[in-house]
């Protein structure tokens, strides 16, 4: 497969990735803020801009439907969910003859439906369909990549590109939420906090899994355990570095090389979660042990680009 | 041409209410509400369904174009730079009689051009023997001194060729001009074909069209078979696409044929040549390339070569060609056989090599380089079509009838400063054909582009591209101009 073709379909996974997780969080937000006073909802504004890694100076100077408008349509913000869904079509543009017809079919319906729907989108009503539309859009692509593509290396970047993107934003969402709490109690939590935390986890659509496996009562500690540690929900962080894990592994069989960093650098930080007990990472902060995941994350994504994207040429000629 | 008095059409009935019918051939009907014989059925089919009907599959066929992403680029505009190809929803049909000797005209016309180019690249007998001057050779823009003595696979220069021909009031075809650097529309040939499947279904089985489905590996076959005998396997040479990128015009048509042919699509910066091979970039490291189907144009295909500021090309690929280490197709300087002025000579060129006449002929056609023709044309300007010879995509033109007093005086201009470079032709009447408009059925002026492929032999995929001017009274049917598409049925009778 052309490096370059990898690097896109890599690239518009983590963009669709990042417009999914955005559309979810922001939307999540319109609904807790319908129920709480206006001095609560600024604090969680700053968090959300914390957990999209938005620069604070916005955040200060904007109201509360100008924020929204800034995180959803603002065509300036190069993070928006627009400008990301754009994004992710622009780099299967460039290869769609690598993906099946209804992938690409798929994607250009989601962005050219969210064009049509841009002038409207500023009404909270209108933004809850535009998110479920996003939503939506996004998880239909997925089923249409898993059920019409072959599960080959070009399938293996974009599984590699989304997973890697939800274990950046999942760790700089649980770390927003955690920084202000020294030690999360292990007990239920105070009526007026309940809404901060089904707010995480809906963010991570875990609300449901959350119940299913520790049932409605919300202790800190096993939120953070249930989003952090938990082997089979698809959006744990253990699992999003499993998958990644995986995915390199089958790369580096299907190319043959003898690459072994972009393995070794996952499989280090596959356990770092695997192995840490709750209690001890929450001893030692949260937040310190969510930026070390980060950084990982960020190395293995440096050595994909370096081994597979964008190597040298010389080496390259004498093997 | 007068149109007809109103009296004398009142055999036109809905939805043809507004069809125009004069002395130019009409691919329809042969007298006002008389259809020839093969599009008899249509016309039926026609008269039967409500145009509302007619409309929902328009729409459909619209969205499902726009859905797939089967766009062009308009270059010049900022905004919306991707439109559709505007698709017209009633066939072009053809009999398998009419087909035939258009099949025979244009493989006859390939093999020649063929000839020519190997020739002039090499020997320039026909240079020597006077029969094409030389100095409208090497005048040429598209002339690449680069290409002397340079062996090229099987000797064939032109692989794949796109073949304007339009008919003739008398019915007959004619080649208006060839297309021998980079075609495109085949792509367009295959969508329509597929949409047209959808709306017309039964009609379709009942006429018995030829199948074009199989034109991708046709393709396919034609470049492997011009591999390098160097190549790494004889079998499966490595084949890849060569485009400009996202932003070319034909960039849906580029992805649409690597993805049919199962072949890489790449661009320059995925090759890169070392030692006189040339590679490309893969996640598994670098693989060797054999066979280049390029749709990036001479100019830009190497900036050591041709033009430095090319970021489009390979540096270095135009020497692993010369080296025997690639194949090019088409090869370089094939530009030189399409140049308009010298189209004026392909009918003399055929009898040259192969001792034949041309079986479809050409459309009159005045050099501006002899003095004597210069002279008649600039006395008629206002009848005639001048083109520059260079140009292609209906730029750089002027049509006499529909011109102003100072476009021509501009262009008499420039024919006086440069006359080697114009051409000049009479104004064609091409045939008009139905198509589905918004008040209803109207005729209006098309043409047809097949597409040859030549390889280890001539191929033809029964069919073509026909293309429609869609604005009333228009004759440009570029899609750069406002042209759209209809599909074309060859018939198996």
């Amino acid at each position: 497969m052309l490096s370059r073709v990898a690097e896109s379909l890599y690239w518009m996974s983590r963009y669709l990735e990042r417009a999914e997780h955005t559309a979810r969080l922001v939307d999540v937000d319109v609904q807790l803020r319908l129920d709480q006073s206006p001095e609560s909802g600024t604090e969680r504004w700053l968090r959300l801009f914390e957990a999209l890694q938005i620069p604070q100076s916005l955040a200060v100077t904007f109201d509360a439907p100008s924020l929204t408008h800034a995180v959803t349509f603002d065509r300036s913000n190069q993070s928006s969910i627009v400008c990301c869904v754009a994004a992710a079509r622009e780099n299967l543009r460039h290869v769609r003859e690598q993906c099946s017809s209804e992938m690409w079919e798929q994607l250009n319906r989601l962005y050219l439906q969210m064009r049509s729907s841009l002038p409207a989108g500023n009404s909270a009503a209108h933004s809850h369909l535009f998110f479920r539309s996003v939503l939506e859009g996004a998880h239909l692509f997925q089923g249409i990549t898993d059920s019409t593509m072959s599960q080959g290396e070009g399938w293996q970047y974009i599984q590699l590109g989304r997973y890697v993107e939800r274990v950046d934003d999942l760790a700089a969402l649980i770390g927003a939420h955690f920084n202000r709490l020294a030690q999360p109690p292990d007990q239920a939590v105070e009526s007026a906090e309940y809404l901060e935390w089904v707010g995480l986890l809906k963010s991570c659509a875990a609300f449901e899994a959350y119940c299913k496996a520790y049932s409605a009562e919300l202790r800190p500690l096993r939120v953070a355990e249930f989003l952090l540690l938990d082997p089979e929900f698809p959006h744990s962080l253990r699992f999003a570095v499993e998958m990644v894990h995986t995915a390199l592994r089958a790369i580096a069989a299907l190319t043959g090389r003898k690459a072994e960093l972009p393995v070794r650098l996952t499989g280090r930080l596959r356990a770092l979660l695997n192995f840490t007990p709750i209690e001890e990472i929450m001893s030692e902060g949260a937040s310190a042990y969510l930026e070390n995941v980060r950084h990982q994350c960020a190395q293995a994504h440096a050595a994909i680009q370096q081994i597979y994207f964008d190597y040298a040429i010389e080496p390259a000629m004498v093997s | 041409m007068p149109a007809m008095p109103a009296s004398a059409r009142p055999w036109f009935m809905p939805p043809f209410l507004n069809y125009q019918f004069d002395r130019t051939y009409d691919e329809m009907f042969e007298a006002p509400g008389v259809p020839r014989p093969h599009y008899r059925e249509l016309y039926h089919t026609l008269l039967s369904s409500p145009p509302e009907e007619l409309r929902k599959s328009q729409q459909a066929a619209d969205l499902s174009f726009l859905h797939q992403g089967i766009t062009f680029t308009v270059y010049g505009n900022q905004e919306g730079t991707e439109r559709i190809f505007p698709n017209d929803l009633l066939p072009r049909i053809i009999p398998g009689r009419e087909w035939r000797k258009i099949e025979q005209g244009l493989s006859q016309r390939i093999r020649a051009l063929n000839l020519f180019l190997q020739d002039i690249y090499n020997d320039g007998r026909i240079l020597a023997e006077g029969v094409v001057p030389r100095e409208l050779v090497y005048s040429c823009r598209h002339f690449r001194r680069e290409m002397r003595g340079l062996n090229v696979p099987r000797g064939i220069y032109v692989s794949i060729c796109g073949t304007d021909l339009v008919r003739l009031p008398d019915g007959s075809f004619a080649v208006l001009e060839d297309n021998l650097r980079v075609p495109s529309g085949v792509s367009y040939m295959l969508a329509n074909r597929k949409v047209l499947k959808r709306v017309f279904p039964a009609l379709f089985h009942a006429y018995g069209v030829c199948s074009i489905d199989h034109y991708a590996q046709c393709l396919l076959s034609t470049l492997r078979s011009l591999a390098p005998l160097n190549c790494s396997a004889r079998n499966e040479p490595a084949t890849v696409l060569l485009t400009p990128g996202v932003f070319n015009s034909a960039y849906f048509e580029h992805t649409f044929l690597a993805q049919q042919m199962g072949i890489e699509l790449v661009e320059g910066r995925d090759l890169l040549v070392h030692d006189n091979v040339v590679y490309m970039r893969t996640t598994a490291g670098l693989r060797r390339v054999d066979v280049i189907y390029r749709r990036v144009d001479d100019d830009f295909v190497d900036p050591l070569c041709f033009r430095t500021d090319s970021s489009l090309g390979v540096p270095g690929l135009f020497n692993a060609y010369r080296a025997g280490n690639v194949t090019l197709a088409n090869a370089i300087g094939t530009g030189v056989a399409d140049d308009k002025a010298m189209y004026a000579y392909v009918p003399a060129i055929i009898r040259y090599y192969l001792g034949e006449d041309a079986i479809l002929p050409n459309v009159q056609t005045y050099l501006l380089s002899d003095e004597s023709q210069r002279c008649y044309v600039l006395d008629h300007l206002e009848e005639l079509v001048v083109k520059a010879v260079g140009e292609s995509g209906g730029y750089g033109m002027l049509i006499g009838a529909h011109s102003t007093a100072a476009e021509r005086e501009e262009f008499r201009r420039r024919i006086l400063a440069d006359p080697r470079n114009y051409i000049a032709q009479p104004t064609l009447a091409l045939s008009r054909a139905p198509c589905f408009l918004e008040g209803g059925i109207e005729a209006r002026h098309i043409d047809l582009r097949p597409y040859i492929l030549f390889g280890e032999n001539v191929m033809l995929v029964p069919g073509g591209l026909t293309r429609v001017a869609l604005p009333k009274g228009s004759l440009v049917v570029n899609s750069s101009q406002g042209g759209g598409s209809k599909d074309t049925w060859v018939l198996r009778d």
